[in-house]
């Protein structure tokens, strides 16, 4: 277990500078000047200039910027932004609201895609089954910023259920519908993987054994059928944090959450290479570590799975 | 006789659809065989899955239809593919959604069959105004009518949507192709890389890089979804082709003396390419989502190209007071993506042998 960790956690290295080091060579893909517009239509002080250029290594090729980006990382420090403002202050700004809207979103995923799929694998062929089936799929086909002010017009608005935006204390009332539309597709998705993995199982020895054992239907289904079923879902899950954390660029947008996504897709507008690079080097490694705790959970949802 | 295997991820698929094969019972014939587990949108864990020590329940993969081909009553051995098709053909899910591309595919190609209205010609006295006569469907807010707009966007989507996936798929499965294959430090290297793209969300990633770019043409567009979109269907096609890369035909090929080019591209690729159609189909769905979100964030097609998304950004603002400049581009958007999605779907079922 300690030895599968301890590899695993090597392994995750070189992805993790992959990654960083991709957004870093996509952020500064083309040479332009980020110092530009910074005074506005004015030009910028030419000591100004030479002091932030300094201070940004503008001068240095992008690996050498890159490796400066680095080595602030390694000691927690993201630098600040061209403006002088601390990275870190603004992650600490938009992180807690995302955290939340990402908290409700896995809630209601799972609390509705789970028990469908439970259903639906249990009868398959059946109604139940074919509908929820057919459902999911139009959930899948429908696009998140066409779903998302649908609700907004239709339940917000017209049946004035829930707030159409979220208040500037981002209260978690608001955040319920904007968590429904962020959590719909994956409800799909979890759904269909569910009801897979339960219809698979079903007919798998070690139910019919927990059935001959005079187990009850309720115990069989739920400690013996769903526990060993659960792993494709919660694969999906571990991939889904991390979209849920940076894909919400739209739901955010339209509910006027003042999130992760919406931070970060302003400062990419805006050519903001530090808070930029900062806040896809901190999602990267939530995606990598929860990838590795799925992995870890794995052994716990399956008793034939150990890690040596 | 091909493997009819379906090309499973885990790494034990290879033993345990060969042991299914020399069972020749084929109890799961009636249509309530075994769910496959790959369902195409499975994103992780393909390079990390752990092996399941104890085999997993045996699953009968043959077809009834294979002992009267072997028996060679009825010549020529049918295809995976020709069995599939034989399949598909009486099935309305696949037939609906299949007109619905098709003539999503003449609208994209001839707009002006459908409209003879420009959809450039725009009045601004005509804002927001209702349905009139010529005009079913009303003007937007810059006056242009919404009908002309939806007709002409379809080919934008669409574009985009095809350019992406061949793209995808030619760049994805060349490298899992590749990494499954050879394996060792080639598979290593080429799954790490596979693994850095992955960890990049895909919108994310496209936003990033195509704001670095003025003018962005369609080709623009579809690069950088390819660029950061290739990944999954790398990985199926890996474990595709791990899972038949070992087969009785591909060992005799080799103990022939075929080469590994000849093997790969006669023998293993033509048994592994499943999974990935499968998946290429949905994906061009979930491509044409993620080209309209692109737009309808104002960082994909420009606003001189007519697009879905772009429409949909600009009908965002009268949402209150006039939805429908906003849900009809968007009825237009989901129809088609739901469209590649049902053909998926209906193609995942008639090629995958374990649900026959």
């Amino acid at each position: 277990m300690g030895r599968y960790v301890a590899r695993r956690l090597l392994q995750m290295i070189p992805v993790f500078i992959g990654s960083t080091l991709l957004i870093f060579l996509l952020v500064n893909l083309t040479p332009g000047d980020p110092l530009l517009n910074l005074a506005g239509p004015r030009a910028l002080d030419p000591n100004v200039r030479a002091q932030l250029t300094e201070q940004f290594h503008l001068d240095r090729n992008v690996f050498i910027q890159y490796l400066y980006f680095m080595k602030g990382v390694v000691t927690l420090d993201f630098g600040t932004t061209f403006s002088g403002r601390p990275v870190i202050d603004i992650m600490k700004a938009a992180f807690p609201i995302t955290i939340r809207l990402a908290f409700l979103a896995l809630a209601f995923e799972m609390l509705i895609g789970l028990p469908a799929g439970l259903i639906a694998g249990l009868r398959r062929g059946k109604l139940f089954d074919s509908t929820s089936l057919f459902a999911s799929l139009i959930v899948i086909a429908i696009p998140v910023f066409v779903l998302g002010f649908v609700v907004q017009l239709f339940l917000a608005i017209k049946l004035g259920f829930g707030s159409p935006t979220v208040g500037v204390t981002t209260p978690w009332k608001d955040l319920v519908l904007p968590a429904v539309v962020l959590g719909s597709l994956s409800v799909a998705y979890i759904l269909r993987l569910t009801r897979t993995s339960v219809a698979e199982n079903a007919r798998s020895d070690y139910v019919r054994t927990a059935t001959a054992k005079g187990l009850g239907r309720g115990r069989v289904v739920t400690v013996h059928l769903l526990r060993n079923s659960l792993i494709p879902v919660v694969t999906f899950l571990g991939a889904d944090l991390g979209a849920l954390m940076g894909g919400a660029i739209v739901t955010e947008g339209i509910f006027n959450i003042k999130g992760v996504g919406g931070t970060l897709f302003l400062s990419i507008t805006r050519g903001e290479t530090a808070t930029v690079v900062s806040i896809v080097t901190v999602l990267v490694l939530v995606f990598l570590i929860a990838n590795l705790l799925v992995d870890l959970l794995y052994a716990v949802l399956d008793p034939r799975i150990r890690y040596a | 006789m091909p493997d009819r295997s379906a090309p499973s991820d885990s790494p034990d698929a290879p033993s345990n659809s060969q042991a299914s094969q020399k069972s020749q019972t084929s109890e799961t014939r009636s249509g309530q065989g075994v769910t496959t587990q790959q369902s195409g949108i499975r994103p992780t864990g393909d390079f990390a899955t752990p092996i399941l020590p104890a085999a997993a329940p045996a699953r009968d993969i043959r077809d009834t239809s294979d002992a009267g081909d072997i028996s060679g009553s009825t010549g020529k051995p049918r295809s995976l593919f020709t069995d599939a098709l034989y399949d598909l053909r009486r099935k309305p899910l696949f037939i609906i959604p299949l007109a619905v591309i098709l003539f999503l595919a003449i609208v994209a190609i001839f707009p002006s069959l459908f409209t003879s209205v420009d959809p450039r010609f725009c009045q601004l006295s005509d804002a927001a105004k209702g349905p009139i006569k010529g005009h079913i469907f009303g003007f937007d807010r810059q006056g242009c009518d919404t009908f002309s707009r939806t007709v002409h966007g379809t080919r934008a989507s669409l574009e985009v949507g095809l350019l992406v996936t061949v793209g995808a798929v030619l760049l994805g499965a060349a490298v899992g192709a590749l990494a499954g294959f050879y394996g060792g430090l080639v598979d290593s290297v080429l799954s790490r890389v596979t693994d850095v793209f992955f960890a990049l969300p895909l919108l994310l990633g496209a936003i990033v890089f195509l704001s670095n770019f003025q003018k962005r043409t369609v080709f623009v567009v579809a690069f950088a979804l390819i660029v950061l979109g290739w990944t999954q269907i790398a990985r199926i096609m890996r474990g595709s082709v791990i899972g038949v890369k070992d087969a009785d035909y591909v060992l005799a090929a080799r103990a022939l003396g075929a080469k590994d080019s000849r093997l790969l591209f006669r023998h293993v690729l033509p048994n592994a390419i499943a999974p990935v159609i499968v998946v290429a189909t949905i994906s061009l769905g979930i491509f044409i989502v993620a080209e309209a979100t692109l737009s309808y964030l104002g960082i994909g097609l420009p606003p001189t190209t007519v697009s879905w998304g772009g429409d949909i950004n600009n009908a965002t603002a009268a949402l209150r007071t006039t939805p429908r400049i906003l849900l009809i581009p968007a009825g237009a958007l989901s129809i088609t993506v739901l469209s590649f999605i049902l053909l998926g779907e209906a193609v995942r079922e008639a090629l995958d042998p374990r649900l026959r």
